[in-house]
């Protein structure tokens, strides 16, 4: 059980990494840019990288922020 | 004489994509650890040899979009931890270790207990970048001359295009990498977020089925454009902890 623990807590460090919303912003940021591609046809190559500047200023807001 | 341009033409484009994983392999290797990046780069080109033997020209047939969106997905996200990491070490905020917590406890008892059951790599992060980044440039390689060489009838020159390709970014890859050790780590660090931030969207973005203006050369633009937000994002924090400093004693201020 420990070293199932252990082993679930490296792959969430290593895919996930210290702050859970920016994983969680791209992959929305994915699927945002499939859905407006395949239902909307619409060509939202620039979705994902404005996903990721949010991404990264919002995790370092959170970061930073006063307590 | 007629093979000439298809050579010129699988040379140039193999060329983009061997410079996209020299860029993955270089950026892992200079700041994470060479030997589990070779062992990544070598599992890479040992599983493209396999499928491409394997497989042969129905490799066309893989789900390279579906490798896209996650090689992709992965690669931001990787990218996003790196840059958030080195634009807090570069602001200040992250000078601060909380070693004995307990959540680092448990990754570092993960990452040892990871260690022992993948035999033979000392950093998996680092091998499977490089594992990641090589075999999908590789498979885009071996589309490439595939899809041009039968076109024309002509795979053996096309082969020679792509080879010739591989064998010159390779050259260029061992000789700017001693001048690359130089530059300070965390600057480093920053401009590997930026890459793999950079290649990340692309890819996952073309994956999702958005077509980037101008193809690949879109990469050259949107590099540029993650560096200055990541340069922004310095500033923006510097002028933040500027603010903070007045009301909040130096030691208060710890990064997570």
């Amino acid at each position: 059980m420990k070293q199932l623990k252990a082993f679930g807590a490296f792959w969430y460090d290593f895919i996930v990494g210290d702050d859970w919303h920016v994983a969680a912003l791209v992959v929305a940021g994915l699927a945002l840019t499939a859905i407006l591609a395949h239902a909307a046809k619409v060509n939202a190559w620039w979705l994902l990288p404005v996903f990721a500047f949010a991404a990264l200023a919002w995790s370092l807001h959170r970061a930073t922020a006063k307590k | 004489m007629n093979a000439l341009p298809l050579i010129l033409t699988v040379f140039i484009a193999c060329v983009v994509e061997a410079v996209e994983a020299l860029t993955i392999v270089l950026a892992t290797g200079i700041t994470r650890e060479w030997r589990s990046t070779f062992q990544g780069m070598a599992a890479a080109l040992v599983t493209l040899a396999v499928i491409t033997a394997a497989v042969g020209p129905a490799i066309n047939e893989l789900p390279l979009t579906a490798l896209r969106v996650v090689v992709g997905a992965l690669l931001a996200i990787f990218g996003l931890q790196w840059l958030r990491k080195a634009v807090l070490r570069a602001t200040g905020y992250k000078a601060l270790h909380d070693e004995a917590s307990a959540y680092l406890r448990e990754v570092a008892a993960a990452e040892a207990a990871a260690r022992q059951s993948r035999r033979g790599v000392n950093d998996w992060y680092s091998f499977t970048l490089a594992f990641k980044g090589v075999l999908l440039e590789g498979l885009e390689v071996v589309f490439i001359v595939i899809t041009f060489g039968d076109n024309q009838k002509n795979i053996g020159a096309a082969v020679i295009g792509a080879a010739a390709a591989i064998i010159l970014v390779t050259i260029v890859g061992i000789a700017v990498r001693a001048p690359l050790t130089k530059v300070p780590e965390n600057w480093m660090k920053l401009a590997v977020g930026v890459m793999l931030t950079s290649f990340g969207a692309f890819w996952g973005a073309e994956g999702a089925g958005a077509r980037w203006p101008g193809n690949d050369a879109a990469l050259l633009v949107l590099i540029p454009v993650v560096a200055v937000a990541a340069a922004a994002s310095i500033a923006w924090l510097r002028s933040r902890q500027a603010t903070v400093a007045v009301s909040v004693p130096a030691s208060e201020v710890v990064g997570s």
